[in-house]
């Protein structure tokens, strides 16, 4: 039947990121020891605080990885990962730190231009300031200046290193510790870049911050690292958005982003992800196991996660809260797709230690082909956290009839004054809906489109417009224009 | 040229064969009522209408203003000017109403190469057709059909088709589930569309709409073949005697 078909062709649509750029690389050998991560941290001329607690990071992974901890109790299905068949550090060759534009590679300049991602500032939307992640290093920072007026720092994480190491050492791993949980582990050991955001006391960031993560080099893992700390009463919005090549091997991505929010500051976190997802027998595509979390540090500060995860073969991420501060308050909006052989693993934790504190989590996965899609999530309401609240609604949405939905919804509450509300669904794109609005004259593809856009609304709200029209690109889907 | 011409339709299900031989000619400016009991294949022909793809058409024609309806996929036929309000309206979840109609409009308009309508002069439009409808301000912002009434969803269709402006109108079981108040109401948009240049078909299964919605021409249809056709006065006649009058002659012409 033909609206079969345009659930085939509307699921089957090609990667249009897969490209290759051509760029000298100084990389390193494969493999991973101790010399390695003294030359990691010596290539980025890092001071010695950095490189003792790489070592200790990687001590700690060595262990874990000689007693095969590797974490395997996700939904998901892989081979083996031989960690010593990866290139840790790979980089164009040039200047890690560029003074201007004229001095990167004009190759990788145009594969940002083709990534819809211009880096010239007159070429930009004037309200959002990017930092472009190229392998394992940053490449450019726009608007640098103009935000620094307001005291706003928006760096690569080595420039961190190097000019704000006081900010650095105070925050880095005061939210995931190197020894939190494998992954964490090895990124803390071997992480090569990633942005850094400090937003001082009373600053309202002016414009929308974003990072654009690009994989391109072959056999290498992309291990970034993300340190946002918004100061008392700040605010700040951060986009995220990755692509990679096509390659048919698999390519390991473990970031780490740590958020600190201050008393009466404010964090928006958002994630667009699409790494490569593998083709469609489900050969190649990343592994993107990453660790994203959240600490509402102060009183009446707030953490708000948006996802949109339509890449990578395999997704393991919980972007999480931990609501210390009285009146704190986190927030996890999800859609997640799977489609072909992709796996997805996600959620968020929720943690309640203050008082009065509130979470809300609204996770909506999308299932097609033979993917798999598992929400997992854990509300926590600790004994200090009198008057908790939290709501959760967790909805499948399933197209065809070889995927899978799985919904794995902890809760632990140890004082009785929290209230809890779980919500859950599983539905099917129905043919009646399809045709209803076909006979209204949308196409079938337009149909589609419409019934999924109208599925992950409560999310799509959520994200900045820059970030909403790459999402509804992202699933071919036209999103609700002004009216309604 | 007739709006819609049907030559010896039969369509079928899982081998089943339930339109057994239709035929029936409806003009510009006629108002036709097919009526017939349970299983008679009503709503069959209202979805083959509407180019469900669930049927195999085993045989016959039918002309849309003297196009093939049968090569037109639903949205074509749509575009063409066809519209099916539904028995049973389907949800449309997390897409508003006025979203929903003006992409629809849109679709339409863009088909027949007209130019599309922004949002500042579709919405004016939808809100007077809410009127007619007597539907509150309320129902353009929820999603289609998500929580409404049985009657309410009825409204709906209405109040689409009055937006969208077909030239032929297909009203499946429209009454059903209506009380007497909105079964008013839905009569009397209905009959504010009617026009001498767009034709009505109404599928039902009591004479009681006809009573607000009168027809030129009434069919009774009886295991899947129009057994018996005429004036309002046959809708009547049926109420009286009951479909089995209708059926002996079904059963003879077999």
């Amino acid at each position: 039947m033909s609206s079969t078909k345009t659930i085939q062709d509307f699921t089957s649509q090609e990667y249009k990121w897969g490209f290759v750029t051509a760029v000298d690389e100084d990389r390193i050998p494969k493999g991973l020891n101790e010399d390695v991560i003294r030359l990691i941290s010596a290539k980025k001329e890092e001071p010695e605080f950095m490189l003792e607690w790489r070592l200790k990071a990687y001590r700690h992974w060595a262990a874990q990885e000689k007693a095969q901890a590797e974490p395997r109790w996700a939904n998901v299905k892989f081979g083996p990962i031989n960690y010593q068949d990866i290139v840790y550090y790979s980089a164009p060759k040039k200047k890690p730190t560029v003074k201007s534009l004229e001095e990167i590679d004009p190759e990788i300049l145009r594969t940002y231009e083709k990534l819809g991602i211009p880096l010239e500032e007159q070429k930009r939307l004037s309200g959002v300031a990017v930092d472009a992640v190229f392998d394992s290093v940053s490449v450019a920072t726009t608007f640098k200046e103009k935000l620094a007026e307001k005291g706003v720092i928006f760096c690569s994480f080595s420039e961190a290193v190097r000019n704000h190491p006081e900010l650095v050492k105070k925050y880095l791993g005061s939210v995931v510790p190197y020894t939190d949980n494998f992954f964490a582990s090895l990124n803390s050991a071997v992480f090569s870049d990633g942005s850094f955001v400090y937003v001082p006391k009373g600053v309202r960031c002016p414009m929308e911050l974003s990072t654009y993560f690009r994989i391109n080099a072959s056999e290498t893992g992309q291990f970034e690292r993300t340190l946002i700390i918004a100061d008392e009463g700040a605010y700040v919005s951060y986009l995220e958005g990755c692509t990679a090549p096509i390659r048919d091997e698999n390519q390991l991505h473990a970031a780490v982003v740590e958020l600190v929010a201050l008393d009466n500051a404010q964090i928006k976190y958002s994630t667009v992800q699409n790494w490569y997802p593998g083709d469609k027998e489900g050969r190649g595509g990343i592994y993107n196991f990453v660790t994203k979390r959240g600490k509402c540090l102060g009183v009446n500060s707030k953490i708000s996660w948006t996802q949109v995860e339509t890449g990578s073969a395999i997704t393991w991420k919980y972007p999480s809260c931990i609501l210390m501060g009285d009146n704190s308050i986190g927030e996890f909006y999800s859609v997640a797709v799977t489609n072909n052989y992709q796996q997805a693993d996600t959620g968020t934790k929720m943690i309640h230690m203050g008082k009065n504190t509130r979470s809300t989590v609204v996770s909506k996965g999308i299932s097609a082909g033979h993917g798999q899609n598992t929400y997992r999530g854990l509300v926590k309401i600790q004994k200090g956290a009198t008057g908790a609240r939290n709501y959760t609604q967790c909805d499948s949405l399933l197209i065809g009839d070889k995927c899978g939905a799985h919904t794995f919804p902890y809760i632990e509450v140890k004082n009785s004054t929290a209230r809890m509300e779980h919500e859950a669904s599983t539905s099917k794109i129905g043919e009646d809906q399809i045709f209803y609005l076909r006979q209204r004259g949308l196409s079938a593809e337009e149909a589609v489109s419409m019934i999924i856009n109208g599925f992950c609304k409560q999310v799509f709200r959520e994200l900045p417009m820059e970030f909403a029209v790459e999402a509804q690109k992202l699933l071919g889907i036209s999103l609700e224009g002004s009216v309604g | 040229m007739s709006m819609l011409e049907i030559k010896n339709l039969h369509a079928s299900v899982n081998n089943h064969e339930i339109l057994r031989g239709i035929d029936l000619t409806v003009n510009a400016g006629e108002v036709h009522s097919i009526m017939g009991p349970n299983g008679s294949g009503k709503s069959t022909l209202a979805q083959v209408l509407a180019r469900r793809e669930t049927y195999e058409i085993a045989q016959g024609e039918v002309l849309l203003n003297g196009k093939d309806l049968l090569a037109m996929k639903p949205e074509e036929a749509a575009g063409e000017g066809l519209f099916v309000a539904f028995q049973y309206p389907v949800e449309v979840p997390g897409i508003s109403n006025a979203y929903f109609l003006r992409a629809a409009l849109n679709a339409i308009r863009k088909y027949r190469g007209q130019e599309e309508l922004d949002a500042m002069d579709f919405l004016p439009l939808l809100k007077e057709k809410m009127r007619l409808l007597d539907m509150d301000e309320r129902f353009l912002n929820r999603p289609v059909n998500e929580g409404f009434s049985g009657g309410e969803k009825k409204r709906n269709e209405i109040v689409q088709m009055a937006v969208l402006e077909p030239r032929l109108a297909i009203l499946d079981e429209t009454d059903s589930g209506l009380d007497i108040d909105a079964l008013k109401i839905v009569a009397n948009g209905v009959n504010s569309l009617r026009s001498p240049d767009r034709a009505m078909v109404v599928v039902t299964h009591y004479q009681r709409l006809l009573n607000h919605i009168v027809p030129d021409y009434v069919h009774v249809l009886v295991d899947g073949r129009i057994a018996k056709s005429g004036g309002p006065e046959l809708a009547l006649e049926l109420e009286e005697k009951g479909y089995a009058w209708a059926e002996p002659e079904a059963a003879i012409s077999k």
